[in-house]
């Protein structure tokens, strides 16, 4: 028996077996194998349940072994970029809850920074921190719903229904907060909808209280777990210059030890004003990527903690009538207020010419928006950086070599949502 | 000027255009031809080192000679600075130079601008429509002349239209 490597795959290939595996006959000539190798052209998806949304890969098999993996994305293109070309500047918010429904805090958060820049508008110090915490819990929220869903793919059932029970906790906050658990539309231009009360207030301190227990609670049922070592330990493995190279972000490029969080390096919200770590990886594979995961979700509450305790008094939204939205109890009683209304939402306001970019830290990677403006009271172009559609570039380089078992773990460990992938 | 954008006008005096700084960001506008050198240079040039693609797109101005704006929007890690660089194509010749040779990453985002905006790149390695089908041919429809509920198939159907309901009270 021969073995060869190949070059192009860099995989051992068994040739000519000498004599037949079942029958025990000799093969009389090694130019003449009895068992014929070709390549397998499989499609998956796009309604596999791992692909957490519709996405194909046509992968391309040698035995076991992932020769070429080819994403086939779009199923669940609605053209968001054009549609906010159409409409105003705010008109645009509820849009941007649909692009990742997982974690649509962030998104609003993402987007109406990148119009605040182009505004060059300063936001009342309340209401970044109101962002601040409200995102963070947002990011608790989406490590928490990844961990569950990355362990339930892998075959650990039950890390779902414990991740899961902490998740609603924190959901019916976002309930109590604006009304809405997933799609919450919550940030506004110029700061937020509504203040935070008191009894959320509360709600948020008797979470963290135990919420580190609760992590521990998940690593006992993971971290030394031998099949989740072994379908994570040594998987997607990309280095620190490919990653940065493929233009990953979040995790994904933290795991591979490159430091880059723009929450650290340049800071919006509150997150200057407290004290947390950016937990950087070495090895660049699904292991690590589940620790920087975990000890995000730590950073995150220590976060909201301190937020929380400084939280200062003040008003909650910028007072621009020409841009800001006037309270919602007053359009229905106050003419003055009901006509600002009207007429921000049916012209819009008007943007000074020019162009920005805006980079968010969202729990995926880097959300960026570009618009470009003329003037007018609608975006002239608007362009969506969505993180999960950069990370699928990566996914024919990070899945080849590996087992075809193997692809779920990689699908997973980018963290993607279909529905930002393909706007 | 930023000293970045020296550093091209200096390396580049046919190739660049115009540089402008608002709002923090510093865009630079070069001729199309020399978009692959400039890259390769704001890439390897350790005094620029700009090693992170953030991302490729595109901006439709009907009214312009050179109708269609490429944007590229670089990252350094090490420096934590960023650079715009924009491209004018014409309608007529509406192509430019690849730089995934540059960035691994640029694959994806330049398939995305072939796709929505119709910008070819030259030498690019799987030049194909990415979000809509591969034959799909109704056009691309981020540019200003593709109307917002679409066009082809959905020509034949018959739309209400708006106040229709009113006429038959």
């Amino acid at each position: 028996m021969t073995t060869e490597t190949n070059p192009e795959t860099n995989l051992k290939t068994v040739e000519s077996p000498g004599e037949h595996p079942v029958a025990g006959v000799p093969v009389p000539n090694k130019a003449l194998p009895l068992l014929r190798t070709e390549k397998l052209m499989l499609n998956m998806g796009p309604q596999h349940p791992s692909t957490h949304g519709v996405l194909k890969v046509v992968l391309e098999l040698e035995g076991e072994r992932i020769v070429k993996a080819i994403p086939v994305l779009g199923f669940l293109h609605r053209g968001v970029e054009k549609l906010a070309e159409d409409g105003t500047y705010h008109q645009f918010i509820p849009h941007t809850d649909r692009l990742d429904y997982v974690c649509a805090m962030y998104n609003n958060f993402a987007y109406v920074r990148a119009v605040e820049k182009l505004l060059d508008m300063k936001v009342p110090e309340r209401a970044e921190y109101l962002r601040t915490i409200v995102a963070e819990v947002q990011r608790i929220i989406g490590h928490l719903f990844w961990l569950g869903t990355q362990a339930l793919d892998i075959g650990a059932m039950t890390v779902f229904f414990y991740t899961f029970r902490e998740r609603e906790v924190l959901l019916d906050f976002f309930d109590d907060l604006c009304g809405a658990r997933l799609t919450t539309t919550w940030y506004r231009i110029g700061g937020v909808e509504n203040d935070i009360s008191p009894k959320l207030i509360e709600h948020l301190y008797k979470f963290l209280e135990n919420f580190s227990e609760k992590l521990d609670e998940y690593n006992a049922l993971l971290e030394t777990n031998r099949i989740w070592l072994a379908r994570t330990k040594g998987i997607a493995v990309i280095s620190a210059q490919d990653a940065i190279s493929f233009g990953l972000s979040g995790p994904t490029l933290r795991g591979s030890g490159v430091d880059y969080d723009l929450r650290k390096y340049e800071p919006y919200g509150a997150y200057d004003k407290v004290q947390w770590d950016v937990p950087v990886g070495k090895n660049g594979d699904t292991y690590d990527r589940y620790w920087i995961r975990i000890l995000e979700m730590k950073e995150s509450a220590k976060i909201v903690k301190q937020c929380l305790d400084q939280l200062p008094q003040g008003p909650y939204m910028v007072e621009d009538p020409r841009v800001t939205l006037p309270p919602k109890d007053k359009v229905f009683t106050n003419l003055e207020h009901m006509i600002r209304q009207f007429k921000l939402f049916t012209q819009g306001f008007r943007t000074p010419p020019g162009e920005i970019y805006c980079g968010t830290e969202a729990h995926k990677g880097e959300l960026g928006f570009y618009i470009v403006s003329d003037g007018s009271g609608k975006p002239y172009r608007l362009k969506i950086r969505a993180p999960s559609f950069i990370h699928m570039g990566a996914f024919d380089f990070m899945a080849r070599g590996y087992m075809i078992a193997d692809i779920v773990t990689i699908f997973g460990t980018y963290d993607i949502v279909m529905g930002e992938c393909d706007r | 000027m930023h000293p970045n954008a020296e550093k091209i006008q200096a390396k580049f005096p046919d190739a660049f255009l115009s540089e402008k700084e608002w709002r923090g960001d510093l865009s630079v506008t070069v001729k199309k031809d020399a978009i692959v050198p400039i890259c390769r240079c704001l890439h390897d040039d350790p005094g620029m080192d700009f090693d992170y693609i953030v991302h490729i797109s595109s901006v439709d101005f009907p009214e312009d000679p050179e109708r269609f704006e490429v944007v590229y929007e670089f990252y350094s890690i090490r420096r934590r600075e960023r650079i715009r660089i924009k491209a004018r194509v014409t309608e007529e010749d509406c192509a430019i130079d690849s730089v995934t040779g540059i960035w691994k990453g640029a694959d994806f985002m330049e398939r995305e601008v072939f796709d929505m905006m119709g910008i070819r790149f030259n030498h690019h390695p799987d030049h194909r429509r990415i979000l809509l089908p591969d034959e799909y041919d109704e056009g691309y429809p981020l540019r200003k002349d593709f109307p917002l509920a679409g066009k082809g198939w959905r020509d034949t159907f018959e739309f209400i239209t708006e106040g229709a309901h009113k006429k038959t009270t």
